[in-house]
Order: structure tokens, then C-alpha cells, then sequence
């Protein structure tokens, strides 16, 4: 019996605005996060009855205490869910939430589920980056993997290593050119739309409202960034200026199927087109996206000219640089993170891929000719993920 | 506003903390004050004077900045804030002192209703007293779905809500509803307020979930502030204030017949508000609460409110909870209505097998039945789930003879009130459980040593006394024998801590505390009503205190034949001072339910056929003479219950009196009372309780 294949579409995206680790969200658990986005999510597609929803799946790096307890089953009993709505955890890192999508994208399309929920959350002040890790002693016995790899810092120095025209210089114009998209997104207002206010508690100061990233640093200037220090090698190139920051946040975004979404009344703000994830040597993990992309334009039948908007994630000015370079693309191509990138908002590690879903869906918004993007990441342990997406335009 | 240095020396301040944010969509800078006590939820926030200067400092603060265009007060996880810090009040001698707390906490509460911005109540949890008058002086209010401990329980506790709610209240909902709210509720069993119900009469503005509730408050507070969403808040009608409130004023005092001052205090401000300014208002308020803190009858009730919250949760003169042993098996000896309840409430709370036997199959077949009938009743109420209801039937057994009571732990006789049958029983069963079960007696009068003599283990022996309606009632006496042990007494206190009762421990004495004076009282009734008293002067002597009810009622409620029983008992035990009266015996054999019947109406008259079978003397008394001779029996009784170590203290009196009874909170105990008008002294020569436990200190 023949099988057909399921268009899936972005139904909607949303975030809580993202904190500096040890600050705002500090007293808040991660579960909670979520919920929150959960629960704005539902309330802005009010059209959807959420027994519809077939699985939800969360994605946390350290999956232990507030982020544990298979989070995608928790946060949706939490979120006030009807239990009769399944859920799992994903792990990839960094590209947690990008996986969720890819993974219940699979599913749409397949033909096993019409309509479902994905997360990222990341607490780094809770669980801080390799909390509890356990490495396996023959990475060292047997030279599997540089323990230099698991310090993300020093893998973005062996990129400059790597790459010598890829030079501090051109990392930092890169950083401000993040923090100077990020202001103007904000300042135009397109930002704060997939933003859902958090109340965050600290004892000994009482309850505020988060409305904004905590993260972005307006006043940011070359001078500035140039005299920072490189904390994972002496005279080294990467700063804490030209990567991103240590933070809290939490993701989410609906998908569906298109006919799901037709009979729903859902908004389609994009079409996945294809996606793929490949590994690289650990060491050098922030060259994870060429080879991810390049398979998935492969399969796709593409090539990199077909595509006109660029979200790829910022854990590194180098690696974005690496992954410019390598497609040919200008340091300073309009087409590239147009609304900034995580180096001004910063990036709790496995909410980023969906962050940056919900950025090319906004990108599409301002750019009516666009009609082609891919939302792309570097992955902790050398990985990299990308997804081709497509406009949905009125006509289709 | 001087605040001066009023200090409570070991407040734990509640501090206001400040913070700003902006509203969305250009709306403006909000400032929100977080009241933490910086305890957890076990020590809920509470005012004293040093919180109510941190709030007046954060008040100011917020007021200070530029451009600021609201101002919201929320709590810390599942506390607003609970009210004025009055563990310090109960033994406070000095008026000045009280009245000055009282002006301090107006000054500062009052400000939140008289800024040029909009204030929010963020009621994320408790709010109670003097923390729900807070919201009250906000110009909005939103509340959690979530939040538990709604309500202004001043009267309860023997004040008013004196810190702005006797004025505020009805002018925001009106007097009827407010009366609901600070007298009625209070007066009926201190009822709390759902968070629907707070927006249904008005009190609260918005209602919303707690997985979100502050991030929905303020966006709800930025829509009002920006005129997007208007709150509606219907004028009061004033035409029927005063009708109100004197229908209100009916009303209690059919219930309490002027027992209490703090109702009509209430009633009295309420009345008066609605032609009052503010300021006269509040002031009238804090004379209010100072008259009442300077009243004997609030130290009482004070006492009382910290017998049943603290006491009744950690008994006095238990043994250490560690010596209890597990039950896991629960027998009933006994398919009568009492047992059928018993099994009950057992299988209930403890959901273990339970067993019940009686003497033929046709009567175990009925409790069994009872038992299962009512499971089937609480699945249906919704009270239970289906699951739950199979799990607990099947746990219920019954059978004929005392052989399904082998491997029980615990088993209690709710047999027939007579000596003999129990000890066969307790011997009997002796044979079938381990050396360590505990048995357990329901009896109410009969001697629990006696039960157990001649046993090989008479130490597992215990009283074990529960008041009717089971369900209902608070109470379980547990009486120690001379041979019962530690441990078969920490099993029993564990067990009915297990059955949510409030347990006392009692010295196993005929009557016990409560049956022991209950019947002294009644008995002293009768006696008058035999000398020539007449039914109705004997039945409204008690009237001055308000009790739930007359002394007649409570005989036909008790049951006629139950009462006479349990008089004849007390009789033979105490015989010069318990007097069993035959006409009442008469009454029980005839078969009529009492001396009162009531007409479809409600209205109550005497049953000529039951007043034909008393032959009555011709020395009657009146209601003034009745009401002395019973206070003075009581009295007596309860001093030589302390004399015979009945109980330890006379705290376990009153914690009987009031769980075993319904004795009227507002009452603040029998022997505070007994105390307050003087009768322990001319009856004993001395106080039950000293001067400022349970009374002001002087």
C-alpha cells in the first residue's frame, strides 16, 4: 500500500525572553520556563484543541532535576495538558529543540501524527555545561577524543587555528554586528513579538517581570571588544565579546501537518523543506553546519545559492565566519541572522534551534521575496543540524 | 504619620520589597512590593509593626518615582499575607499598646486606597484578616485559582476586621454579602472563601490560573491602567443598609443570644459605615479592636484557636510516635450502626482489610452492606474514583464468630454497653491475634480495666472513644488503662492520627472527659426540670452562652434510651452527684424521641404525650438559678477530673469540650469561661487557668 508524504508546516513560535545565568532566572525553575511558553503558545493558536496535539517532545542537555522527569511529559502535565497527550525528552545539545522539530517532523510526515509541540530549555545556572558528565576514560586511553573538545572554548580557538584568515578582528566586527542587529530588532519591535513575559522571583528582592533578553550589550564597541580577555588560551581569540553568554531560556513551537493546518485554521508561517545532521571531529565541532547543510541541500536537490535567508546559531563569531567562508557568503551579507544572533541574546544550549525557527519565520515576514531559508547550528561533541525551510506563500 | 517605635519583641518581619518594570505596549513603569517573611509556607506572612513600616517605606518608594502609573502588591509561593501578628496580642496588658498597633496598621494599609495611580492585589495564596484588608484597600484585586485560606476570621477569633474591613467591605459588595463573609462564615465553623466565590460576591476582580498567575495579573493590571479593560463596580444600595444589618443582628442572635461580644461589635461598625467618612470609620475600628483585646472574651478564644491548631496536632502526654507499630489488618467487633460507621471511617483513612463480625450472618451481612452502600454513595458524589471505590469494598469483609480476626493489628468492640460480653470477647479473641494486638474499646462508660482482666496481655488493652457522627466529629478519647503500654498507645494515637481525629489522652475513668461532664450538665437539668422547673425555663437557662443547642435537643439528639444508659452508668459510678432522672427513663421506654416536636414550619412545641409522663415536683427554679446550679456543677466536675488525673491539664478539658461537643468557639473553652464569670472561684476557690492564659493579663 502506497504511503503518502505530509507537507509540515511552522505553525508558531515563542520564547521566554533569555537571562544571563546567576541572574533573573535564578530562583525560577526550567520546568517552568517551558510551561510558560507552552501555555502562550496555546493561548495565541486558540483554534487548536489540545487533545489534537499527538506527542510533545522537550529537549534539555542535562536532564536531571528541574529539567528531568522525562520534561516533555512533565512540562505538558504542567502546562495543564489533558493527560491523555503523550511526551518525551531529546537530547542533542545544542541542537536539542532543533531535534525535537526534525524528529516530529519525521512523524508528521509520515503519516503518524498530525500535530505537535517542541521545546528546548536550558538553565545553565542550574545545571551548568557538563553537569554530571561521566567521559568515558578510553577517549583518552585510546586518543578517540581531545578532552580540549569538550571545552566548546577551546574548540572555537581551534577554528582560528583551523582557519588563520578567520582572525580576532574579523570574530569581534562579526560580534558587533550581532549586538547592532540585535538593538535594531528590538528597537523596531521584531523581537518582542515571539516573547512571552516571565515574573522571576528572587527572595531576598521580590517578584519582577522579564520582558526583554537580559543579554544584549548595546554599548558595544571594537575598542571594546578588542581589549577582552581570551580565557581558553593565553593571547588567544576567543572572548567572551564574540560568543555567546552563558544563559536561561526556554523554546517552543507547534508544528503541523499542512492539511492539519488547513483544517484547523492554524497559521503556516513555513514549510520544512528537508534536514540533516552530520557529525565532524569533536575537536573542531564549530564546522558542524557546512557538512549538515550540505547534505540536507543535497537531498533537497538544492545548492546554497537557492537560499535566501540564513539563521544560523552564534556559539562562536569563528564558527558562523567558518561556515560564511566556506559558502562564499560576506562577513556582513544582510541575508545572515538579520535580527541578530545569540552572541547579543545568548544561547541556553539545547532551546537555541528553535529560536532560531521562530527568527526565519520573522525574517520571511520582512522579506516578501524571500523564499528560501535554513536554520543551522554547530553541536557540542561535533555535530552540526540544519533544516531548509520555505515560505508558505498565499497560493499554496 | 508617626509611626514611633512600637516594637513586638519577637516579630518575624514580614519585609515589602520593591521592584519596577515597564508595562507592555508603552503603558507606563509599574511598581510591585513582594511580601516574604523569608520563612517557608509554614510560617505564613504576618504584620507586625516592623512589617508595616517596611510597607509604608515601599509605599513611599514606588510613590517617589517619575512617571510610575500603578502599583501592585503580591506574596512570596503560596502566602499574600495572613493578618496582624496577634501571638504577641494574647498577653499584651497595656490598651495603649494595642491601640497604637491598631492606628499603625490603618495608617499604612490605608494609603494603598489613597494614591493618585491605581493599586493591584496580586493574591497569589492566603490572604486572611488584616492581609485580605490589604487587598481590600487596592483598587483592583486578582486572585489565584490555586490560592487556599480566603477569609476575614476576625470574629472567629473574638476581634473585627479592624484594620479597614468593617468599612471597605460593605461599601464594595454590600452589607449583606460582607455580613456573610465577616460574621456568618466566621460563626460557622470559621468557613473560608473559595477564589471563585471572592469574584463572585465581588471581592476580587480577575481569577487566574497559578501555573501563570503573575505574568496575567500584571497584563490584566496594564489593560485596566490603559483603559482597554474597565472594571464594573455597582453602587451599594443604601436604602436597605440598616434593614440589613438588623436582620443580620436577628440572626446571631438566635444563634448566641448575646454570648459574645465580637459579632455585634461587627454589626454595630457595619451599621455605622454607612453614613461614616473614612476617617471615622477606621477609627471607630481600632476602639473597636482595642475594647475587644481588653476583653476577657478574646484572650479565650485566642486559647482556644491555639488548642485546636497546635495541641490537637501533637496531644499531650502521647509517647513517642516511633514505639507505633504498623496496622495492617483492622478488626471490628460488632455490625451495628456505631461499628457499620467505625468500618467506615477505617477502611476510609487507613485502606486497609477491614473485618467485621457479628452474632449471625443476617447482622453481618447488614454492616457489611452499610458499609459498601455508602463507598457507592461517595463514588457518586464524586467524592471518590471508581478505582477507589472497588479498592475500598473489597476491603471490607464480614463474617459470623471471631476467627476472621487472626492476623488483625488493631481491633476495636463497638458491642453492646455491658461488661461481661466484652471481657468474653477480649478473652476470646485473645486466643486468635498476636500477643501484640491492640484492642481497642469504643465504650463510652464502662470500666476499660475491668475489660481486660484476666487476660494474658493486658497492656495491648486501650480505650479507644469516638463521638457521634463519626464521620463528623473531631474527638477520639483515647484512655490509658493502668497496664497499657507505650506502644499499644503510640499505635492508638498513630491510628487516629491516621483517621484525622484530634486524639486526647485521658486516664480510663467512668465518662472520660466529655460524657463526664456532659452528663453532670444534663443531669442537673433534669433534676431541675423534676423538682417543678418548667421544660421551657430549664432549656432556655443555658441561653446566655450560645450553645449550638438547647439542653433538651441535644437529649433527643443524643437519643433518649443512649442518654438515660449513659446517665444510669455515670449514676452508679458517681451517685451523689450524677442524678438519673425516671422521668426521663419513663420517656426513653416509651418510646418517644423527646419532649420537643416541631411543626412543619419549624416553630418547636411540647409534646403533651411526653410532658403527660412526667410526674414533677413543685419547687421549680428559675432560668438565672438553673444556669448557676449547672455552671457550678460543672465546675466542680472539672476539678475533680484534674484532682483524679483525668486528664493532665485542664487544656485537654477544653480541647474535649469543644472537639467532642461543638462547645461554642466564641465561648473560648468551658473552663476560660467558668473562669470569666467568676464560678471556679466561688465553686473551687481558685482559677482553673491563671490570669492572662486565657483572659488579660492583671
Amino acid at each position: 500500500m502506497g504511503r503518502t508524504v505530509s507537507d509540515v508546516v511552522f505553525v508558531d513560535g515563542a520564547r521566554t525572553p533569555f537571562a544571563r545565568a546567576g541572574s533573573l532566572y535564578s530562583e525560577t525553575r526550567a520546568d517552568d520556563l517551558v510551561v510558560k511558553v507552552i501555555q502562550e503558545l496555546l493561548r495565541r493558536n486558540p483554534q487548536l484543541p489540545v487533545e489534537r496535539i499527538d506527542d510533545v517532545a522537550i529537549a534539555a542537555a542535562t536532564q536531571t532535576g528541574d529539567q528531568g522527569m522525562n520534561i516533555g511529559r512533565s512540562a505538558a502535565l504542567l502546562a495543564g495538558l489533558p493527560p491523555s497527550v503523550p511526551g518525551y525528552s531529546i537530547d542533542r545539545w545544542c541542537a536539542g529543540a532543533m531535534t525535537a522539530v526534525t524528529t516530529l517532523a519525521g512523524s508528521i510526515m509520515s503519516g503518524a501524527y498530525d500535530i505537535a509541540l517542541a521545546g528546548g530549555v536550558e538553565h545553565m545556572t542550574h545545571h551548568p555545561m557538563g553537569e554530571g558528565i561521566d567521559p568515558n576514560p578510553r577517549y583518552l586511553a585510546e586518543k578517540l577524543v581531545d578532552p580540549e573538545a569538550l571545552l566548546m572554548g577551546k574548540t572555537a580557538e581551534n577554528l582560528h587555528d583551523r582557519f588563520p584568515h578567520l582572525t580576532k578582528a574579523r570574530a569581534d566586527a562579526y560580534a558587533l554586528g550581532s549586538q547592532e542587529k540585535t538593538a535594531k530588532a528590538y528597537a523596531n519591535g521584531w523581537i518582542q513579538a515571539d516573547l512571552v513575559p516571565v515574573a522571576a522571583r528572587a527572595q531576598d528582592l521580590g517578584w519582577t517581570m522579564v520582558t526583554a533578553d537580559e543579554g544584549p550589550r548595546p554599548g558595544t564597541s571594537l575598542e571594546g571588544l578588542a581589549g577582552l580577555r581570551t580565557p581558553f588560551r593565553p593571547h588567544g581569540r576567543v572572548t567572551a565579546g564574540n560568543a555567546s553568554a552563558l544563559t536561561d531560556g526556554a523554546t517552543a513551537a507547534l508544528l503541523a501537518s499542512d492539511d492539519a493546518a488547513r483544517e484547523l485554521g492554524l497559521s503556516r508561517k513555513m514549510r520544512m523543506v528537508g534536514y540533516a545532521f552530520a557529525g565532524v571531529d569533536p575537536e573542531v565541532m564549530g564546522v558542524g553546519p557546512v557538512p549538515s547543510t550540505e547534505k540536507a541541500l543535497r537531498r533537497a536537490g538544492m545548492t546554497i545559492e537557492d537560499i535566501d535567508l540564513f539563521e544560523i546559531n552564534e556559539a562562536f563569531a569563528v564558527q558562523v565566519l567558518a561556515f560564511l567562508d566556506h559558502f562564499g557568503i560576506d562577513d556582513e551579507d544582510p541575508r545572515v541572522n538579520p535580527l541578530g544572533g545569540a552572541i547579543a541574546v545568548g544561547h541556553p544550549l539545547a532551546s537555541s534551534g528553535i529560536r532560531l525557527m521562530s527568527n526565519l519565520a520573522k525574517d520571511f515576514e520582512l522579506n516578501p521575496t524571500a523564499r528560501f531559508g535554513i536554520t543551522t547550528m554547530c553541536i557540542g561533541l561535533g555535530m552540526g543540524g540544519t533544516v531548509i525551510w520555505e515560505r508558505v506563500g498565499e497560493n499554496s | 504619620m508617626s509611626t514611633g517605635t512600637l516594637g513586638f519583641a519577637d516579630e518575624v518581619v514580614t519585609h515589602a520589597r520593591v521592584r519596577t518594570f515597564e508595562l507592555p505596549d508603552g503603558t507606563g513603569t509599574f511598581g510591585l512590593i513582594t511580601l516574604d517573611n523569608d520563612r517557608d509556607h509554614t510560617r505564613p506572612s504576618t504584620f507586625g509593626p516592623e512589617g508595616l513600616r517596611s510597607l509604608a517605606d515601599a509605599v513611599d518608594q514606588v510613590s517617589a518615582i517619575p512617571g510610575i502609573v500603578g502599583l501592585g502588591v503580591t506574596g512570596k509561593p503560596f502566602i499574600f499575607a495572613v493578618g496582624a501578628d496577634i501571638s504577641a496580642l494574647g498577653t499584651v496588658g497595656d490598651r495603649t499598646l494595642i491601640e497604637q498597633f491598631a492606628r499603625l496598621g490603618h495608617d499604612v494599609l490605608r494609603k494603598f486606597g489613597e494614591l493618585p495611580f491605581p493599586t493591584f492585589a496580586f493574591v497569589n495564596g492566603a490572604a486572611m484578616g488584616g492581609g485580605m484588608e490589604l487587598a481590600l484597600h487596592c483598587t483592583y484585586r486578582t486572585v489565584s485559582t490555586g490560592a487556599t485560606g480566603l477569609a476575614l476570621p476576625e470574629v472567629f477569633l473574638g476581634l473585627v476586621p479592624g484594620w479597614g474591613g468593617c468599612y471597605l467591605l460593605p461599601h464594595l459588595i454590600g452589607p449583606e454579602k460582607a455580613l456573610q463573609v465577616m460574621v456568618s462564615n466566621p460563626m460557622n465553623l470559621n468557613k473560608q472563601l473559595i477564589p471563585a466565590a471572592m469574584v463572585d460576591l465581588g471581592m476580587a476582580d480577575a481569577l487566574f490560573q497559578p501555573s501563570e498567575f503573575l505574568e496575567r495579573s500584571v497584563a490584566w493590571a496594564a489593560d485596566v491602567i490603559s483603559g482597554r479593560v474597565t472594571v464594573a463596580r455597582p453602587s451599594v444600595d443604601t436604602d436597605a443598609w440598616q434593614a440589613i444589618v438588623d436582620a443580620g443582628r436577628a440572626a446571631v442572635d438566635a444563634r448566641i443570644h448575646g454570648a459574645a461580644p465580637a459579632p455585634y461589635r461587627t454589626l454595630d461598625l457595619v451599621a455605622a459605615a454607612r453614613s461614616r467618612t473614612r476617617d471615622e470609620g477606621f477609627a471607630a475600628e481600632d476602639e473597636a479592636i482595642a475594647d475587644l483585646v481588653m476583653g476577657d472574651e478574646m484572650r479565650a478564644s485566642i486559647y482556644a484557636f491555639d488548642l485546636v491548631q497546635r495541641r490537637a496536632k501533637k496531644p499531650a502526654g502521647a509517647p513517642d510516635p516511633a514505639l507505633a507499630r504498623p496496622v495492617t489488618k483492622v478488626g471490628i467487633v460488632g455490625a451495628g450502626l456505631m461499628a457499620s460507621q467505625l468500618a467506615l471511617l477505617f477502611v476510609r483513612r487507613l485502606e486497609v482489610p477491614v473485618v467485621m463480625s457479628d452474632l449471625d450472618q443476617e447482622r453481618v451481612d447488614k454492616g457489611v452492606g452499610y458499609v459498601r452502600a455508602e463507598i457507592e454513595k461517595l463514588k457518586s458524589k464524586g467524592r471518590i474514583s471508581a478505582d477507589k471505590a472497588n479498592r475500598l469494598s473489597a476491603l471490607v469483609r464480614g463474617q459470623v464468630g471471631l476467627e476472621g480476626f487472626a492476623g488483625c493489628d488493631f481491633i476495636i468492640e463497638a458491642v453492646f454497653e455491658e461488661i461481661s460480653l466484652k471481657q468474653r470477647i477480649f478473652a476470646e479473641l485473645e486466643t486468635i491475634v498476636s500477643s501484640e494486638c491492640v484492642l481497642a474499646s469504643n465504650t463510652s462508660t464502662l470500666s476499660v480495666t475491668q475489660m481486660a482482666q484476666g487476660l494474658e496481655h493486658p497492656e495491648r488493652v486501650v480505650g479507644f472513644h469516638f463521638f457521634n457522627p463519626v464521620a463528623v466529629m473531631q474527638l477520639l478519647e483515647i484512655a490509658r488503662t493502668p497496664a497499657t503500654d507505650e506502644a499499644t498507645l503510640a499505635t492508638a494515637f498513630a491510628v487516629g492520627k491516621s483517621l484525622k481525629k484530634s486524639c486526647v489522652l485521658v486516664k480510663d475513668a467512668p465518662g472520660f472527659v466529655v460524657n463526664r461532664l456532659l452528663i453532670r450538665f444534663l443531669s442537673e437539668i433534669a433534676r431541675a426540670v423534676d423538682e417543678g422547673s418548667s421544660f421551657e425555663d430549664a432549656d432556655a437557662s443555658m441561653e446566655p452562652l450560645g450553645l449550638p443547642m438547647s439542653p433538651f435537643v441535644l437529649i433527643s439528639l443524643v437519643g433518649l434510651g443512649v442518654a438515660s444508659h449513659v446517665t444510669h452508668a455515670m449514676h452508679d459510678a458517681f451517685p451523689d452527684r450524677f442524678y438519673a432522672s425516671e422521668n426521663l427513663d419513663r420517656l426513653a421506654t416509651s418510646g418517644r424521641p423527646g419532649v420537643w416536636t416541631w411543626a412543619a414550619d419549624g416553630s418547636k412545641s411540647l409534646d403533651p404525650e411526653a410532658v403527660a409522663l412526667f410526674q414533677q415536683g413543685n419547687s421549680p427554679s428559675t432560668p438565672e438559678e438553673i444556669r448557676s446550679r449547672v455552671l457550678d456543677a460543672l465546675a466542680d466536675e472539672c476539678q475533680r477530673m484534674l484532682d483524679e488525673g483525668v486528664v493532665g491539664q485542664v487544656q485537654d478539658i477544653d480541647l474535649c469540650m469543644i472537639l467532642g461537643t461543638g462547645w461554642p468557639f466564641w465561648l473560648g473553652g468551658l473552663t476560660p469561661y467558668l473562669d470569666r464569670t467568676g464560678v471556679s472561684e466561688q465553686v473551687t476557690g481558685k482559677r482553673f487557668l491563671s490570669p492572662g492564659v486565657a483572659s488579660v493579663p492583671r
